[in-house]
């Protein structure tokens, strides 16, 4: 457990080194380049080539390749302005979804949600979002969604639905069909044929949330018989 | 920072479809309020309350100064509240945003001029010297209806703070230390508490009111209706501001609601304050 504040040297030295969300290569004006932590957080490595920073927080750092759920804010020619909570509006290009041309293009509204991913993000710059996967150029889920619930959390949480071994969306799928988008800027977006179900899901979320108090699975299926679905 | 958006699609459909069935987000009931956390400083007249995940915090201070010629036989009060960033980051320093300006004015007709402190207690020295009380309001979270806990923060640290014990003898006034006499509570007529409803549109084709709305049931309110009254059921301030049209019986069965809720809440507060007061060591010998 080596907790790790931002600004603080990380020993990490290989031929190949991965730098994974956190940490930073500063090159000095002598050849040396140390890696220091923009994060606050533990240090974690697999084998000695792949290093990141685990840590929580709510307010969401655009990285290349992450998919975010977004709301469209306003339109500004042919893009999309889109809040995704970072500190900088993302802008959608209309064209940026699969199968889209000049004159077929996707009719987007102000407050619509989307499912897409930073293709481009710079500190300074506005981060850039596609609706397509990277290498296939097909939709592949993202695009508009329509319907549902948003439901907030922290950035933490996002990451541990996304794992395929925490327990909560397979313990709430035995019990009802639902549908959802993980993003990982702290927003999940539900659906179900049921509000019931919905509010089920958002509830469970919030309680299962590292901030929220990190509920346990057997407390989640207690509190699931309490409502009614 | 640029104003938050405002909620998507979704989440708009979404809530207005689980109203009309009754069903709110966080699993409340309609009309069910929040339970109120109150938790006391370490000096008399701090208190922080707590609505879910609304936090307010209420502190008083009293001093004695010339009273102006007008009113030489009162006390005065003052209300300072002001909603920083702290809150949410939807508010600027500096720029009072409408909700801000509504919540000032709420606090200010609720805690003092419903007469809820009696002023001619105040008074020392009839034309020199009065009691000059200071209530300041800090929101340090906004989760949806910030009114209504700075009411209940205000008004509970109003009856938790003690002033001074203070002796005239003829034109002579000797204020005494706490540690030499026992602090004295300020005189209060009554005790206010602020509720707040809030409207959907077409209220009429079954989109009953709710109470105590979280953040997002705020926003998407057409009108919120806030009704202020104390345990007595003596109403003090009913204000309405946003357009849904009620008529006069939704009015009546909403101030019936609030009498219910005003007189648990009363339990609650007498109950914290107890409490608080039992873990406490003011006696002097």
């Amino acid at each position: 457990m080596s907790l790790i504040l931002p600004g603080e040297h990380v020993p990490a030295q290989h031929v190949n080194l991965k730098l994974g969300p956190g940490l930073l290569q500063l090159s000095s004006a002598n050849e040396r380049s140390t890696i220091i932590s923009t994060r606050a957080g533990e240090v974690r490595n697999t084998g000695s080539r792949k290093w990141w920073i685990e840590g929580n927080s709510r307010r969401y750092v655009p990285a290349p390749q992450e998919s975010v759920v977004g709301a469209v804010i306003s339109r500004s020619g042919e893009n999309w302005r889109v809040d995704i909570g970072s500190a900088h509006m993302a802008s959608l290009d209309g064209l940026a979804f699969e199968g889209a041309t000049k004159r077929n293009r996707p009719n987007l509204k102000v407050g619509s949600l989307l499912y897409a991913r930073v293709s481009l993000a710079h500190k300074d710059m506005e981060p850039e979002l596609e609706c397509f996967d990277a290498q296939t150029r097909k939709a592949e889920g993202f695009g508009e969604l329509k319907g549902g619930f948003l439901v907030t959390c922290s950035l933490k949480m996002c990451r541990l639905l996304l794992d395929s071994e925490h327990f909560l969306f397979p313990l709430l799928g035995s019990r009802f069909p639902l549908e959802t988008a993980v993003g990982l800027n702290g927003r999940v977006w539900v659906n179900c044929k049921d509000p019931k179900q919905t509010i089920a899901v958002a509830r469970c979320i919030e309680a299962v949330d590292p901030d929220g108090g990190g509920m346990e699975e057997s407390a989640v299926k207690k509190f699931l018989n309490t409502l009614d679905v | 920072m640029p104003r938050p958006p405002s909620p998507s699609i979704p989440e708009k459909e979404f809530v207005y479809g689980a109203l009309k069935q009754s069903l709110r987000l966080d699993g409340r009931a309609m009309l069910e309020m929040r339970t109120p956390t109150l938790t006391f400083g370490p000096e008399l007249g701090w208190v922080e309350c707590a609505l879910g995940k609304t936090r307010v915090l209420a502190q008083v201070d009293g001093k004695m100064v010339k009273p102006p010629p007008e009113w030489p036989l009162e006390g005065l009060i003052s209300i300072h509240s002001e909603l920083s960033s702290m809150a949410s980051n939807e508010f600027e320093p500096g720029r009072a945003s409408d909700q801000e300006v509504t919540i000032t004015r709420m606090l200010d007709k609720v805690l003092r001029r419903s007469d809820a402190v009696d002023k001619e207690s105040l008074c020392v020295l009839a034309g020199q010297r009065v009691w000059h009380i200071r209530l300041t309001i800090h929101v340090l979270a906004d989760a949806g209806n910030m009114l209504d806990c700075a009411c209940l923060a205000g008004i509970v640290a109003l009856k938790h703070f003690r002033r001074p014990e203070v002796e005239v003898v003829g034109d002579e006034v000797t204020i005494h230390h706490p540690s030499e006499r026992a602090p004295v509570a300020l005189a209060l007529h009554h005790t206010p508490f602020c509720l707040t409803f809030a409207f959907f549109p077409d209220a009429d084709a079954g989109t009953p009111p709710l109470l105590d709305p979280t953040h997002l049931e705020e926003t998407l309110a057409a009108g919120l209706l806030s009704v202020a009254l104390n345990a007595q059921r003596e109403l003090c301030v009913v204000q309405k501001a946003g357009g849904v049209p009620l008529a006069p019986a939704d009015v009546l069965a909403i101030v019936d609601v609030a009498v219910a809720k005003a007189r648990e809440l009363d339990k609650v507060v007498e109950r914290a304050l107890k409490e608080d007061w039992k873990g406490r060591n003011v006696e002097v010998r």
